[in-house]
């Protein structure tokens, strides 16, 4: 038999002002069930606690309801009193009488206190059919995946394999190492971007905790936090990094040239190939699409067929091309998962208005870095890709992609100011006869050093900072007329230029939605993951054990990212360091006897939780995975047998709930 | 005429008195994550709505069962209403787009029933938009009130009342 106790908080005159305290425990005293009702004037408090603990021995309380603030706040607080008291802790049930009474109907104390009474009767009946609950444990798998080797993946990776346990990095591309091997130097420190970068991708590849697989994908994710199953598509390399030497015979030889996406375009690499010499891993792979001999196979009904090649594989002497290679795909166990997919430059060509492409001196941000670069394709030197003359006047444009409704970007890059305050700053330390304008619509400077320097580039640098959007680009004798107002003085400017520089924004990189369907975490319009809450939980997902890292949760700088990715580290360890995990019992239940076998169940769960099972007579019933069920109680509904309840809000609860209010 | 709450105070249990002007009854069925946190919102800063709503939380909107909005007209409810999480923003990624429609069925065969359209309604209510809780909470209560009371249904005790006491 049940045997309720009642405890009415006070909370000192946050509800007491409001709520007549005693006239709920009177009515609570005549409520069905209920043994024993007291007044408690701070319930969360130790001697709170402590009084509801003594009275549950006093009176051989089987069910406790507290009625005091949102359960959102002291559910827990409350189950672990019941349970410090012998009671199996989900024997306790709240009433909400502060957030949703005292606080909202200060205006009306009788309506106020017939809805606390209300409240409790509710939570009566509710705790009187709860049921004694036993959470569950897994086991979890001691390994990470961190999906994206950028600089926010690298130093995840790190971490976490640094405090013991196995990372696989996942890397689309032939190497790690992201935007941030592509830059120069980097604001506001101008350190070079490469000389911090690489050492920490050569710790990657080193790692014996590591295994790094680059040009692969991944292309299925199932389970529950602690226990994911992976599946990855390693696509094929064509050479067989297990006894590649990488000493770079094959691309030095290779007389197949494209476009290379590591320079933004600007320079040509071979077919095969690494991005850039400190690629990690440094071993090259197959551009199949625009290999010779792919092209030759491919042709091999025609008449004419080009010419074999195969000039690698001739040269190599290790022996390691493999032309026939093949993608395979491969499951993997993981308890945790790190996204670091990061972010790509806004494609401009949404902004016909500034020649990007039409005009070859129209370049964008990247371009420049690689343009700067010492590594990069003119070996450091800036010169105007048309004509290769060193350029004397750079206009920026800023904001291209970013805080601009019309190309669906609404927010700001938060890194364009920045980087191109330390652009003009870098082509000034190239060549000091260069003068550097900048359009902008605000300097966003919020950081340390930032300001400072910002104003360096416009004060010792000379750059001269424009307050105004560009309505034009075009080209007249051999110079670039870029045409802006300077809406500080209120009037239209044309800057004749020779080289002019696009700051696009910050957007997710190709295919992060796609990514974020596969992994089950919500994505914005944008395509940035979303963060299970901005300001509390930044670094996490909103599926356990998915964590976030760098650019792929909305723009930032690499100082921001770097931390994200300690940080997405932290949490991963502290969740691979324990042994078991807790699992929620307020989960679904079938029972065997009712279910029809129809699975109705099994198409509406969001989490896969719902398989079947043979029963001994049999019949098919389905069977919920208790670690899998997050508790939604959509099966419950679509159950049409009643054989689905969900423990914690079952349909008797509910509908008792409904009863003790109607009447 | 049908009083303010299920149980308003007696004058004798301490010196409430029943409020004076009738009062619709209204249930109201919030999602965990984001609308009950919402009226929790409301509370926090201390933002005044009509005391006529009793809230039932629970997990997720697509937990609420057509059976339970059914039970409360049954049972003489003025109106009911069910808040969540804003499309594409459930906890359980997909729950609320049950709800929404579950709820465009469930209204019309209300309103094949005599039960006015006007007395149901779904609503989403952030966690952070306790403002919105407490205009919708209100907007409700007067939209609901401006119908009156329902006629009292004709039903003898149910079995799960039977089982409310514990004997
Ligand atoms: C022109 C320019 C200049 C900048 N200058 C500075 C500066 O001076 N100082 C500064 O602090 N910041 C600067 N930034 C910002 C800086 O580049 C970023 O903060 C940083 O690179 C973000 O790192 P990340 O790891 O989040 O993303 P990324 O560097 O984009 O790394 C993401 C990685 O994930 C991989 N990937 C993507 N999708 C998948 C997938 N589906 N599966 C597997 N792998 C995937 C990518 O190939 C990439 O290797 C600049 C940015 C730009 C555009
Ligand atoms: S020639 Fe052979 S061993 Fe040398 S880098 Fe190329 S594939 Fe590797
Ligand atoms: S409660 Fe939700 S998560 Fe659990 S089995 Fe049912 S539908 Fe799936």
């Amino acid at each position: 038999m049940a045997r309720v106790g009642v405890f009415i908080c006070h909370c000192g005159s946050n509800i007491a002002g409001v709520v007549d305290c005693a006239a709920v425990a009177s009515a609570a005293r005549r409520m069905p069930g209920v043994v024993h009702a007291e007044e408690n004037n701070y319930a969360c408090s130790e001697v709170g606690q402590a009084a509801i603990r003594t009275a549950i021995k006093e009176h051989r309380l089987n069910r406790v309801v507290v009625a005091s603030c949102s359960p959102r706040m002291h559910e827990p607080t409350f189950r672990r009193t019941v349970a410090m008291a012998g009671l199996n802790r989900y024997l306790m049930e709240m009433a909400n009488i502060r957030e949703h009474v005292s606080w909202v109907h200060g205006d009306d104390k009788p309506a106020a206190t017939g809805k606390a009474i209300d409240s409790v009767r509710m939570a009566v009946a509710k705790v009187i059919r709860d049921e004694r609950l036993t959470p569950g444990k897994v086991g979890i798998t001691k390994r990470a995946l961190v999906i994206g080797g950028g600089i926010a993946g690298i130093q995840a990776a790190l971490d976490i394999a640094n405090a013991g346990h196995e990372v696989i990095l996942v890397e689309r591309e032939p190497t790690i190492g992201g935007r941030m091997a592509q830059l120069d130097k980097t604001f506001p420190t101008l350190d070079c971007s490469a000389c911090i970068l690489t050492p920490r991708m050569v710790e990657v590849g080193q790692h014996p905790k590591i295994r790094l697989a680059t040009t692969a994908q991944v292309e299925k994710v199932s389970g529950f936090v602690g226990n994911f199953e992976v599946t990855i598509r390693h696509r094929a390399k064509r050479v067989d990094h297990s006894v590649c030497t990488g000493c770079g015979t094959c691309w030095q030889k290779c007389p197949e040239k494209v476009p290379s996406e590591f320079d933004s375009g600007l320079g040509k690499r071979t077919c095969i190939y690494i991005p850039f010499p400190q690629a990690v891993p440094n071993k090259p792979v197959i551009d199949w699409a625009n290999c010779r001999y792919q092209r030759y196979l491919a042709a091999s009904g025609a008449e004419k067929k080009p010419p074999q090649c195969r000039i690698c594989e001739k040269l190599c002497p290790a022996g390691a091309i493999r032309f026939q290679d093949e993608d395979s795909v491969v499951t993997e166990q993981v308890g945790a998962i790190v996204v670091s997919t990061g972010f790509q430059a806004f494609d401009h060509s949404a902004y016909p208005e500034y020649g990007g492409g039409r005009y070859k001196d129209v370049i964008s941000c990247l371009q420049l870095e690689r343009l700067l670069c010492a590594s990069g394709p003119t070996g450091g030197e800036v010169v105007r890709p048309s004509d290769g003359k060193h350029p004397k006047t750079v206009v920026f444009v800023s904001c291209v992609g970013s805080r601009d409704d019309r190309v669906g970007r609404p927010y700001c890059s938060k890194v364009c100011c920045m980087y191109m305050a330390k652009q003009t700053i870098l082509l000034k330390e190239h060549d000091p006869e260069v003068q550097a304008y900048v359009f902008y619509i605000d300097i966003r400077a919020g950081g340390k050093d930032f300001e400072e320097f910002v104003r360096r580039s416009q004060e010792e640098y000379g750059a001269l900072w424009l307050r105004g959007r560009v309505a034009k680009v075009y080209e007249e004798d051999g110079k670039l007329i870029v045409r802006g107002e300077d809406s500080l003085v209120g009037r239209p400017v044309e800057v004749a230029a020779d080289l002019v520089v696009l700051a696009t924004g910050i957007e997710p990189s190709a295919g992060a939605d796609a990514l974020a369907r596969t992994l089950g975490v919500s994505y914005n319009d944008y395509g940035f993951i979303v963060e299970a809450h901005p300001k509390l939980r930044p670094l996490e997902s909103n599926t356990d054990g998915i964590f976030l890292a760098g650019t792929v949760s909305g723009p930032r700088d690499i100082p921001e990212t770097v931390a994200q990715g300690s940080g997405a580290a932290a949490k991963v360890i502290g969740l691979l360091n324990q042994d078991e995990l807790v699992t929620d019992p307020m989960v679904s239940r079938v029972d065997p006897l009712r279910c029809s076998g129809c699975l109705s169940c099994r198409e509406v769960c969001p989490f896969d939780a719902i398989g079947s099972e043979l029963l001994r007579d049999g019949r098919t019933a389905a069977k919920v995975n208790e670690s899998s069920c997050k508790g939604c109680g959509l099966c419950v509904v679509t159950c049409r047998s009643g054989a689905m309840n969900l423990r914690g809000f079952t349909d008797q609860q509910l509908l008792a709930e409904v009863v003790a209010i109607t009447r | 005429m049908a009083q303010s709450t299920a149980d308003t105070p007696r004058t004798r249990a301490g010196q409430v008195e029943p409020t004076a002007i009738w009062q619709p009854r209204l249930v109201g069925f919030l999602c965990n994550w984001c609308s009950f946190a919402g009226a929790d919102m409301a509370g926090t800063s201390r933002l005044t709505y009509p005391a006529a709503i009793r809230i039932i939380r629970v997990p997720c909107t697509g937990r609420v069962d057509p059976l339970f909005v059914a039970k409360a007209f049954q049972r003489g409810a003025d109106g009911v209403l069910v808040a969540g999480c804003h499309p594409g923003d459930c906890h359980y990624a997909e729950g609320n787009y049950y709800m929404r429609r579950r709820y465009v069925l469930l209204r019309d065969l209300l309103e094949f029933l005599g039960i006015e359209r006007e007395r149901f309604h779904l609503e989403w209510v952030s966690a952070s938009e306790g403002k919105k809780f407490a205009r919708v909470v209100s907007e409700f209560t007067s939209q609901v009130a401006a119908l009156g009371p329902r006629e009292p249904p004709r039903q003898g005790p149910t079995e799960l009342e039977a089982g409310t006491s514990n004997e």
